[in-house]
């Protein structure tokens, strides 16, 4: 899959990215949180590569420290709503009496807009970055659920699970090395999605002021500040927008790339294209 | 050895059919509609018909993964149909099922090994375990690095006998093979059928194969029943009923059979069976095959012939028609 360039990309932009966030203290040439009065507002420089903000803070290394809530938020509730959809989406679609029992309480949450949901929890829990975790998990992992559950009454219909039922194989080990093993390419996929998605949330929900406490810098929190001054220091803005679009764009991509190399017929079609360039180079010669 | 080892009694299978937003019920699917008949120990009952009359589920509902509508399965003398989970488990240990589709029937995020080890591990028979596989593998001709092979990485008979040493790991009595050859090409069709044979012989194992080629339950069957839209039309041993068919459907069918001898197929007379396969939601009246019978009469349309001993062929031969045709 990283043999494609455009796979590659996106792949090498985020290791980069988790690996500058998470070393910062140490090769960061100004520290973020050093307030210079003389310093309010400066334009990009040799010396503030990204400008400073309105209390003379290096906006660089703001951005970049800024990843690390965002990874981090992105990451978690990546995970967490892809273990929690896919234990219920296996149960919903492989125990017809639990279906509809689940999948009811799910289309309830799918109702809610999945910001307007994670906005009202977040209000209710109080803003900090656990409890924005546990807003966004709460509003994604239906997604997942839903796509776990058709993929599981795709495969749950497929021989090998009935000749796995004949043999006395017990349901928990269907679940777990029949069925499971052949849906994990729309669960990963599903998963990555969520990652970009709310990193774009977190980021949504701090500019809103209901995200992470503003002493914490996030791209969100420097986008709610920045709005001021929007016209006397554009760049203020610009940056952590170019990386929250950088980011969100590189796991979409990763997604995309996840997605061909695991669809068979994709990778067919590559085979039969580079067959037929082979055949081409032959008459040729 | 007569020991009969699986009988069926009348067994019906229908499938409701649901319309509309309420659900309901408005028709069934008579996919087996009354198949009565009796498996000795030892024997091969094999059970032929054209796609959709039902040797399918009648398949699936011998091995419990469909629960009858109505009627009775006797199990070594014992009804089976209303086992709990724990009997039904036990049950299972006993008949094991070959599928038709040797690519859909094995997982392929598998090894060959871990296939034919996971009835064995269900069981707990744990000791022994790869030393156990590995006999089966060499017993249905599998090498022993097949192993760590995944199933794509076999051809389509390959495939086969590991879905076959998978059936073999639990020492089944019964045996129900589910169309076990129709997938695979002829020269790997004849060589699968003769391990069958081979097996069959080793083990002591009895056979239930289901087949729509009649020149392989020839060749394998001492029994032979033939299905008609989710009914039984005529059942006897194999040498009387590919000499002597009683049923009009069963003498359509032989007739399109082709004969290896070019004379001999030249002078071969089809008998073309007019009109399509009725459905088996709204089966004929009276016998259900006398829409497309050139014997029917009126009498056929109104009355259901019963399954009965032909009085006129005492070796146990039974059809199931009013005008059965006469030795040639």
């Amino acid at each position: 899959m990283l043999s494609r360039k455009r796979n590659l990309i996106p792949f090498v932009f985020l290791i980069l990215l988790f690996v500058a966030t998470i070393t910062a203290e140490w090769w960061l040439p100004v520290s973020p949180s050093v307030m210079d009065s003389g310093l309010r507002l400066m334009a990009p420089s040799s010396e503030n590569w990204f400008g400073t903000d309105h209390f003379g803070r290096d906006l660089f290394g703001q951005t970049i420290v800024a990843a690390r809530v965002s990874l981090l938020v992105g990451f978690t509730v990546a995970l967490l709503s892809t273990v929690l959809g896919t234990i219920t989406g296996l149960l919903a679609g492989y125990y017809k009496r639990l279906d509809s029992i689940i999948m009811r309480i799910i289309d309830g949450m799918l109702a809610f807009p999945s910001l307007l949901l994670a906005l009202a929890l977040v209000a209710a829990l109080g803003g900090s970055v656990t409890n924005i975790i546990i807003a966004l998990t709460f509003s994604f992992w239906p997604v997942i659920t839903r796509v776990v559950r058709s993929s599981v009454l795709q495969v749950k219909t497929i021989q090998y699970v009935e000749a796995a039922k004949t043999s006395g194989v017990k349901d928990p080990v269907i679940l777990a090395r029949y069925i499971l093993p052949n849906i994990l390419s729309p669960i990963i996929v599903q998963g990555t999605f969520i990652f970009a998605r709310s990193i774009l949330a977190e980021a949504a929900l701090s500019f809103l002021g209901v995200g992470v406490e503003p002493s914490i810098p996030t791209w969100g929190n420097m986008l709610q500040e920045s709005q001021i001054y929007i016209t006397l220091a554009p760049w203020f803005s610009i940056f952590p927008g170019i990386f929250i679009v950088m980011t969100v764009l590189a796991l979409n991509l990763l997604g995309d790339g996840l997605r061909d190399a695991f669809d068979p017929y994709a990778k067919g079609k590559k085979k039969a294209r580079k067959r037929l360039f082979k055949q081409k180079k032959q008459y040729a010669s | 050895m007569t020991e009969p080892l699986l009988e069926v009694r009348d067994l019906h299978m229908h499938f409701p059919m649901k319309q509309g937003v309420l659900q309901r019920k408005t028709n069934d699917v008579k996919a087996v509609n009354g198949v009565s008949f009796t498996l000795n120990k030892g024997e091969t009952l094999g059970i032929v018909g054209e796609s959709g009359c039902g040797k399918s589920t009648l398949a699936r509902t011998l091995v419990s993964l469909l629960k009858p509508t109505s009627g009775d399965i006797l199990f070594e003398g014992e009804s089976i149909l209303n086992y709990n989970s724990k009997e039904l488990h036990a049950l299972r240990r006993n008949i094991q099922m070959v599928y038709q589709d040797p690519y859909t029937s094995l997982n392929p995020r598998m090894k060959a090994g871990d296939i034919i080890a996971a009835p064995l591990k269900a069981y707990n028979l744990t000791t022994n375990l790869k030393k156990r596989v590995l006999e089966l593998m060499d017993l249905v001709g599998l090498k022993a690095d097949d192993y760590n092979k995944l199933p794509h990485q076999f051809s389509g008979g390959q495939r086969q006998r590991i879905g076959i040493a998978r059936a073999l790991a639990l020492n089944p009595k019964l045996l129900i093979l589910d169309e076990p050859v129709s997938a695979l090409d002829v020269s790997v069709q004849a060589q699968v059928i003769n391990l069958l044979e081979d097996l069959q012989e080793e083990l002591g194992l009895t056979y239930l194969f289901i087949a729509h080629d009649l020149s392989v339950i020839r060749h394998i069957s001492d029994k032979v029943g033939v299905m008609y839209l989710g009914k039984m039309m005529e059942m006897s041993d194999s040498e009387s009923l590919y000499k002597d068919a009683r049923h009009p459907y069963t003498n359509a069918l032989l007739s399109a059979i082709p004969l290896p001898h070019p004379g001999k197929e030249k002078k071969r007379e089809r008998i073309v069976l007019e009109g399509e396969l009725p459905s088996p939601a709204n089966p004929p009246s009276g016998c259900v095959f006398h829409t497309r019978c050139p014997f029917a009469t009126e009498f056929c349309k109104g009355n259901v012939p019963a399954f009965d001993l032909d009085e006129k062929n005492s070796s146990g031969h039974y059809v199931s028609c009013f005008y059965p045709i006469e030795n040639k």
